[in-house]
C-alpha cells in the first residue's frame, strides 16, 4: 500500500456527462437510421411505383383480367 | 383403499413443521436457523449486498470470545489463522464462495428437454388421433388454381406477387 494521496475522484454530474453522451449518439444513430431506411426503402418504393405506372395501361389490363375470367359482372370476350 | 393411505398420509404431516421457513431452508440444504423471529435482523449471503446486518456467529464459545478481545487490541497482533477465525466469525460464506458454480444446469436442461421430449408425444398423439383431415384447399393442386388466379388478377403487380410473373412468356421471372 503506497503513502501517496491520490486524485478525489470525481463526485458529481456523473449522470449528466453521461446522458449528454449517450443523447448525442442515440440522436445520431436515429437519425442514420431513418435516412438510411428513406434512401434504401422509401426511394426505390417510389420509383417502383412511378416506372410502374409510367408503361400501365389500365385499360389492357382489365381486357387480360376478363379474359382470364375472374369477374363475375363481364364474361370472357370469346 | 385409497381413502385409508390419505388419512395415514395426514397423520404424518400432522407431526411435522409443514412447509415452515425452517424446514424449506433445511430442506434446500441451507444451514438450520435456531430462531424464527423474522423481526429481528437476519444474516443473508448475498453478492449485492456485502454487509451483512448481523455477524454469522451469534453465540461465540471461549476461545471466540477471546479472539474478539484481542481483536480490540492492535491488528498487527493478529496471526493470519486468527483474522481468518474472526472473518469467518463475521462471514459464513466468502464471496468465493457464495459464486461456486454447479452442475444444476445440466439438470435443468436435461429436465427441460426430457418434458419437450414428452411434449412432442403429446404432439404426435394428437397428429394420428385428434386432428380432422387436412382442408382441401392445402392440397397442391388446389395452391396451384390459387396461385394462378391471383396472378390473372394481378395481385400486388409492383413489388409483390404479380410483380415477380412473367405475363409475357407466362412463367416466374429469373
Amino acid at each position: 500500500m503506497s503513502s501517496a494521496v491520490i486524485a478525489k475522484p470525481v463526485m458529481q454530474g456523473l449522470l449528466a456527462k453521461r446522458l449528454r453522451f449517450h443523447l448525442a449518439v442515440a440522436f445520431t444513430l436515429a437519425f442514420a437510421a431513418a435516412g438510411t431506411f428513406k434512401f434504401v426503402v422509401g426511394d426505390s418504393r417510389k420509383k417502383a411505383y412511378a416506372d410502374f405506372y409510367k408503361k400501365y395501361d389500365s385499360m389492357k389490363a382489365f381486357e387480360a383480367m376478363r379474359d382470364a375470367g375472374i369477374f363475375e359482372s363481364v364474361k370472357p370476350k370469346k | 383403499m385409497l381413502g385409508l393411505s390419505v388419512f395415514q398420509r395426514s397423520h404424518v404431516l400432522k407431526a411435522r413443521s409443514l412447509l415452515s421457513a425452517v424446514s424449506v431452508r433445511a430442506a434446500h440444504g441451507h444451514e438450520i436457523v435456531k430462531s424464527e423471529d423474522l423481526s429481528m435482523p437476519m444474516y443473508c449471503d448475498r453478492r449485492d449486498t456485502p454487509l451483512p446486518d448481523i455477524p454469522y456467529v451469534r453465540k461465540l464459545n471461549t476461545e471466540q470470545t477471546a479472539l474478539k478481545e484481542k481483536e480490540k487490541g492492535s491488528w498487527k497482533n493478529l496471526t493470519n489463522e486468527e483474522k481468518i477465525a474472526l472473518y469467518r466469525i463475521a462471514f459464513h460464506q466468502s464471496y468465493h464462495d457464495m459464486t461456486q458454480s454447479s452442475n444444476e444446469w445440466k439438470t435443468v436442461l436435461g429436465g427441460a428437454f426430457l418434458f419437450i421430449g414428452f411434449t412432442g408425444l403429446i404432439v404426435w398423439w394428437q397428429k394420428a388421433f385428434v386432428y380432422p383431415p387436412r382442408p382441401h384447399t392445402l392440397t397442391e393442386e388446389w395452391k396451384e388454381k390459387q396461385a394462378r388466379r391471383m396472378l390473372d388478377m394481378q395481385i400486388n403487380p409492383v413489388e409483390g406477387f404479380a410483380s415477380k410473373w412473367d405475363y409475357e412468356k407466362n412463367e416466374w421471372k429469373k
